[in-house]
């Protein structure tokens, strides 16, 4: 096959080219130039792109860099700003996925004649005896990222290869290592690509919206405190609210920024019977009943019973099995069969 | 298969004679031209003909050259430089450019707090009543310009300034400043009549014009000679104490080697390669429905040929056409590789789906009419293809 490897200059990506080029395919490497502004990782920084440059040099592959830097701020940084202002808890690296990787780079891809994406996503993609496409964790249970990619379906799995999905990070750097790799001990990237460790998200969303103060109450309603930038609390959240010490824990159980008022209360307050999940995409369609929900990249999967709210297979109602603590709005709420290991879909905590 | 290379404007092939006359420089000749001994003096010799060479094709005295390490150097030089030296008189060391210079005199300009940059019209000419009022303006405010920079050949779309019209309204509105142009682009397509008299700084890149990569000229004439911009690499001051570092004895006199041959070949060369290059045009625009010259030919560089094509994307066409081994370009790239959108084609007032569709393509003096014909079919092809519906996958989701 034709394949397009999608490169960030991180390891899993170059092995996941170097095990392409092993399998036969003819590989294409491509780096997404993204963001313009400053960055510490990701796919932007001129580092990362030599990484990535220079793996393909080594593997003999030729290499390009695509420039899809208005896609990336109209539908993820754009987003971000937006979901910040409503007070809700977005998570970029997924629009990308969606919006980016595994639609503009695919339809770009497309269009030149490759056969599919390869990504270095530690995930992988099954096949069911009667022929459907499954998307499954990825085998090293500490790296998967099947929540990060759980919004492909059919048509794009048919077109997506994960070639490290079935290793463990381990072997991934050992692979990288044996051929002299230079990303091979290179660290995980770990944070927002475009937001950089010394200015951080709230010098970020501060350049960007206003930030407004808001007053901090209890549950019956009393002020206990205040912030002075709604805009960047969330729902769970402990620290950082300006409250006195001692006393009980509190937690975010609500934010109202059009109010401008932030709720805490105590952990018990922050449990909830269940949510509803917005903008579902179906890995193969959709699904109701017992399930296993995870709401955060890395957060346990707890099980719930979800309902398609009627006629409408984009929104559905999760009711834990039991009490839950709440998920933060604009988070993404992936669905898992009981056996935690298929995606059956996803959406939008609302 | 052959490389169809379409690409002369990013860097065109070495002269041979050039290439040739390198040799013993990286050879036997190898002795610091700044030394005392023969050795040395031998080294010091060439540098001094090559100067000489060069000042004879530019029209301008010999101690008017100074030899720098690139283009940039010598863009920067000449309006980091001209800041600087206002500043180190008590001026305030304003500096005017139009919005479609290349970035090396563009950045130098917007980064600075007392920069200023002016409009285009829709060729990419410099608005002179614009120019005009911004330096009446600057005046007025008591901070009057002190350098103004315009490029004599635009690097991406290829439009030709009049270089006589815009000194004029530089003297007349902004008599006490250095103008500058950037003629980086310039060196095989103009006659230098055109240019030097105009111009207190010249900048030049040797790789642009047949010579080595690594080597670019600054003309200091006119009001330069005797009021000096400030050097911007010091040190040893080697090249005349104008500029600081061990010359690139080699580079230096290959660059004067192809800098007098493209010279003396430039009429001819213009008429046998505007020709391809008015084929190159024709041909696209005849087959691809909707593709646009971007700049009218009379007021372009003979080897330019700038295309906009709508419902494509350049990155998308470059790709394709990288496959089928036909080299060109769309915008400048940034450090990473990645094509930035244009600023050119947005100061010209090119509308966004257009400009998303750029491709420019440069001839040289390698370029054959074999090359236009190969070009024109890979091209009309590859658009084809990209305007092609995508056809939809089972399965396919909207």
């Amino acid at each position: 096959m034709k394949v397009m490897c999608a490169m960030s200059g991180g390891v899993d990506s170059s092995v996941a080219a170097l095990l392409l080029q092993r399998a036969g395919h003819e590989v294409v490497g491509v780096t997404m130039k993204l963001w313009g502004g400053d960055s510490d990782t990701g796919c932007c920084s001129v580092s990362d792109v030599d990484d990535a440059r220079r793996v393909a040099q080594q593997l003999g592959i030729d290499h390009l860099v695509f420039n899809f830097g208005d896609d990336f701020d109209q539908h993820v940084v754009d987003p971000y700003v937006d979901a910040h202002r409503r007070g809700t808890t977005p998570n970029p690296c997924i629009e990308c996925n969606r919006s980016v990787k595994f639609a503009r780079l695919a339809e770009r891809a497309d269009l030149l004649g490759f056969d599919a994406v390869a990504t270095g996503h530690h995930a992988r993609i099954g096949q069911t005896d009667d022929g459907r496409l499954t998307l499954e964790r990825g085998h090293d249970a500490a790296k998967d990222q099947s929540y990060v990619v759980h919004m492909l379906d059919q048509a794009q799995l048919a077109r997506t290869l994960f070639p490290v999905g079935h290793l463990d990070k381990s072997e991934v750097r050992s692979l990288a290592a044996e051929i002299d790799l230079r990303t091979a001990d290179k660290p995980d990237s770990q944070d927002v690509c475009f937001i950089t460790k010394s200015d951080g998200r709230e010098t970020f969303l501060g350049n960007r919206i206003p930030f407004r103060p808001a007053r901090v109450i209890d549950t019956a309603g009393d002020d206990v405190g205040t912030v002075d930038a709604v805009e960047l609390v969330t729902v769970g959240q402990r620290r950082g609210l300006g409250l006195p010490g001692g006393g009980p824990k509190l937690y975010v159980t609500a934010v109202d920024v059009e109010q401008g008022v932030v709720t805490v209360g105590a952990d018990d307050d922050l449990l909830d019977q269940g949510l509803l999940a917005e903008q579902m995409s179906w890995v193969d369609g959709a699904a109701d009943g017992a399930v296993l929900v995870q709401c955060s990249a890395h957060g346990a999967p707890r099980r719930a019973i979800v309902r398609l709210v009627e006629g409408d297979s984009s929104t559905v109602e999760v009711t834990w099995a039991s009490p839950e603590r709440r998920v933060a709005p604009g988070q993404s709420v992936v669905l898992y069969d009981l056996t935690d290991e298929r995606v059956l879909g996803g959406g939008i905590c609302a | 298969m052959t490389v169809t290379y379409l690409d002369h404007a990013a860097s065109t092939p070495m002269r041979p004679e050039a290439i040739e006359a390198m040799g013993p420089y990286l050879d036997v000749l190898y002795a610091n031209p700044s030394g005392s001994h023969r050795f040395a003096r031998r080294a010091r010799q060439a540098i001094d003909e090559a100067r000489d060479r060069v000042a004879a094709v530019i029209g301008c005295r010999p101690n008017e050259v100074v030899f720098t390490g690139c283009g940039t150097e010598s863009d920067n030089m000449a309006v980091a430089g001209a800041v600087s030296a206002a500043r180190h008189a008590g001026r305030t060391g304003v500096s005017v450019c139009p919005s479609v210079e290349h970035h090396a005199v563009l950045e130098v300009v917007e980064h600075d707090v007392h920069g200023h940059l002016v409009g285009v019209d829709a060729a990419g000419h410099v608005d002179l009543d614009a120019l005009a009022s911004t330096l009446d303006q600057l005046a007025a405010d008591g901070t009057p310009a002190d350098v103004v920079s315009v490029m004599t050949v635009n690097n991406e779309v290829g439009t030709i300034t009049d270089l006589d019209a815009v000194a004029r309204v530089v003297r007349r509105h902004s008599p006490d400043a250095w103008f500058h142009t950037d003629a980086v682009q310039a060196a095989s397509w103009v006659e230098w009549s055109d240019v030097t008299p105009h111009a207190d700084l010249i900048a030049l890149s040797a790789h642009k014009f047949g010579g080595p990569k690594g080597v670019g000229v600054l003309i200091e004439r006119g009001r330069a000679v005797t009021d000096r911009v400030d050097p911007i690499i010091v040190g040893g001051g080697q090249e005349r104490e104008r500029r600081s570092g061990t010359h690139n004895v080699a580079g230096i006199v290959a660059a004067a080697e192809a800098f007098a041959i493209t010279a003396a070949e430039r009429e001819a060369e213009i008429a046998r390669i505007s020709a391809l290059r008015n084929a190159l045009v024709d041909q696209l625009v005849g087959a691809i429905d909707g593709a646009i010259e971007t700049v009218p030919r009379h007021l372009k560089n003979a080897g330019s040929a700038h295309v906009c094509i709508p419902g494509i994307e350049s990155e998308a066409l470059l790709f394709l056409l990288d496959e089928a081994d036909v080299c060109a370009s769309a915008a400048s790239a940034c450090a990473s590789g990645a094509m930035e959108p244009s600023h050119v084609l947005a100061a010209m007032g090119v509308d966004r789906e257009a400009a998303l569709g750029s491709l420019r393509l440069s001839l040289g003096h390698t370029t054959t009419a074999d090359d236009v014909d190969r070009a024109v079919e890979v091209i009309t092809g590859a658009v084809e293809r990209l305007r092609r519906p995508v056809a939809a996958h089972p399965g396919a989701s909207t």
